[in-house]
């Protein structure tokens, strides 16, 4: 068998396992529309004239090889990077150059390649920061602890715990954070990621770096998220994974589209298969 | 860690009994002394430990409301207390100004930045001979409000004993609370805070301000207390020292602050043999905790009682 037929045979196979029922899809414009996005650093374009849209309630998964552009793509879509050209539509509303925290305001909440987590916090404080909307954030009632403000608080603590618990961190509630195995943190950031209850959530490479138990509930762990209606793009490296949960996949290479379709045709997709494998010839 | 109830209470108890210890006049004032720099120490914490932003110019908003009390009350005739509130709202404003493009920097260059601020308004201090009295300083009257005179060391010791209590409370308060987490969240990972919908620059701004007017309404009491100002009060020097006292008790620990501001303000008192090398002595006390213990020193001897009781 050619290299190129042994990946696709890899990728494909996943594939009768996959049917997901996909959440009820809403009516609307498409949560999120990337219009001829460009980003550039130095000249190195790192995403060039790139367009998609994502429908509500579904997962997609954007693959690529290392470098195509993924992580930046996250970054642009939730505020950390403004886009050098194009525009992206969160809702219905173009929303480039908004800070990130204003986009996490209007319901896009994320996970980092790298973990972003809080260690000079408990890990339920980390999760407790994700209720930060849904709180009284002002600073006079903070230093005078009004009574609402303290009822609310307990209120998001037991909701921080609930969370821990519906993502298997039930045994590190206590817990620091600092004192936390990497498995338990990538989760940590799910649920501190869903605790500000997102209608987007866009999770970046969530099950690198875990064993293949770990990749599988983290798996479970998306189906459930995405089948309360929340809109989830996975970046991912596991093919597997992606093949496997994902309703519909953007393959990205040097910034651009390569492939989109459902896992079936992007997995049949030459160019695909090449950029990752190289070509024969 | 010690809860909040514990840590107000035990504080609560030692400012009630330690004026049976200290038995004449100069003892008073070093407590005094000390709890000044308590309070002020209580806020730059936050912004140092809690929010994770340096400032090296400190001592220049506890400077600012000294002389905005000392030039209102002394050379206009204002009654103490509206003085110290419009020292108060000078530097929350002052500090409103040069916090948004200053916060934007990080690590290095906040320091050299607050450094400046520090310094620049220190040399105004010392050269505006017309308002402040330049280097000779300025004679303060005492502080009266409601016709009540605060005088007498006695009676400054439980006003500021108070005044510690109500910083560490509001402090401890602010802490556990979604403002104090977004400011401690940011410390942690602050493109993580943004992403979960905290305005970072607003929360730097915010602990910013709020340390420096703590400052300043330290600062015009400080006047008041002592009677005269001079510019050294809000020099660099004294920056640093409250940084020190700061990173020796322990940041991001409101009692380790306070721990830090009492044993540093207490000790170059008992070695006087050591004046002249003052600054010297600070200086190899700050090389020391960072080496060996960088979390300071109530968060070390925590973590060590901890490690005992799990052993």
């Amino acid at each position: 068998m050619s290299t190129a037929a042994r990946a696709r045979a890899a990728m494909t196979e996943p594939d009768a396992a996959s049917p997901v029922p996909p959440a009820a899809a809403h009516a609307g414009p498409p949560i999120l529309a990337v219009e001829a996005l460009s980003k550039e650093f130095g000249g190195v374009h790192a995403i060039e004239d790139l367009s998609f849209t994502v429908s509500r309630g579904r997962i997609h998964s954007i693959i690529g090889p290392n470098g195509a552009g993924k992580t930046t793509l996250f970054n642009l879509v939730t505020g950390v990077y403004t886009p050098s050209a194009g525009r992206v539509l969160f809702d219905g509303q173009p929303v480039s150059g908004l800070a990130p925290y204003k986009l996490a305001a209007r319901g896009m909440s994320r996970t980092f390649q790298n973990l972003q987590i809080f260690f000079n916090m408990s890990a339920i404080e980390n999760v407790m920061v994700g209720r930060h909307l849904h709180l009284d954030r002002r600073l006079l009632p903070a230093l005078f602890r009004f009574p609402s403000l303290v009822r609310k608080d307990r209120e998001a603590k037991e909701r921080a715990a609930e969370l821990m618990r519906e993502v298997g961190l039930g045994r590190y509630i206590d817990a620091e954070s600092a004192a936390m195995p990497y498995g338990a943190l990538k989760r940590l950031e799910i649920a501190r990621a869903l605790a500000a209850e997102p209608v987007l959530l866009l999770l970046d490479e969530p099950a690198a770096g875990l064993n293949a138990t770990e990749s599988r509930e983290i798996d479970e762990l998306i189906k459930l998220v995405a089948g309360r209606g929340v809109t989830i793009i996975l970046v991912e490296h596991d093919m597997k994974m992606v093949m496997g949960i994902s309703d519909h996949i953007l393959a990205l290479n040097y910034g651009r589209k390569l492939a989109e379709g459902t896992p079936a045709e992007v997995a049949a997709n030459p160019d695909v298969v090449a950029a990752y494998l190289g070509t024969l010839d | 860690m010690l809860g909040r109830v514990p840590v107000l209470v035990g504080l609560a108890a030692v400012i009630a009994v330690l004026p049976l210890v200290l038995t004449n006049n100069f003892l008073l004032n070093v407590a005094i002394i000390a709890g000044f720099n308590a309070v002020v120490c209580v806020g730059l914490n936050l912004l140092i430990g809690y929010a994770g932003q340096i400032s090296l110019g400190h001592a220049a908003f506890f400077g600012l409301g000294a002389y905005v009390s000392a030039v209102l009350v002394g050379t206009h005739g204002w009654p103490p207390l509206p003085a110290l509130l419009a020292g108060a709202a000078f530097v929350g404003v002052l500090a409103f100004a040069v916090a948004k493009p200053i916060l934007r920097l990080k690590g290095h260059y906040l320091a050299m930045a607050t450094l400046g601020i520090g310094i620049i308004i220190s040399i105004v201090l010392r050269t505006e001979t017309d308002i402040t009295g330049g280097p000779d300083g300025m004679v303060v009257v005492p502080f009266e409000v409601f016709g009540i005179e605060v005088a007498g060391e006695s009676m400054w010791y439980w006003v500021v004993g108070a005044l510690l209590l109500l910083a560490v409370w509001l402090s401890l308060n602010l802490i556990e609370s979604p403002a104090g987490r977004a400011m401690r969240a940011l410390h942690g990972s602050e493109v993580a805070a943004e992403t979960l919908g905290v305005d970072t620059t607003g929360y730097k701004v915010m602990v910013f301000v709020l340390s420096a007017v703590l400052a300043s309404v330290m600062g015009s009491l400080f006047a008041h207390y002592l009677g005269f100002i001079t510019p050294s009060a809000g020099d660099f020097f004294k920056s640093i020292e409250l940084v020190t006292m700061v990173v020796f008790g322990g940041m991001a620990s409101t009692l380790g602050a306070v721990v830090g501001a009492v044993i540093l303000t207490v000790l170059p008192q008992f070695l006087t043999a050591f004046q002249d090398y003052q600054h010297m002595v600070l200086g190899a006390i700050l090389m020391f905790t960072m080496v060996f213990m960088p979390r300071g020193l109530l968060p070390t001897l925590e973590g060590l009682i901890t490690a005992r009781r799990r052993a």
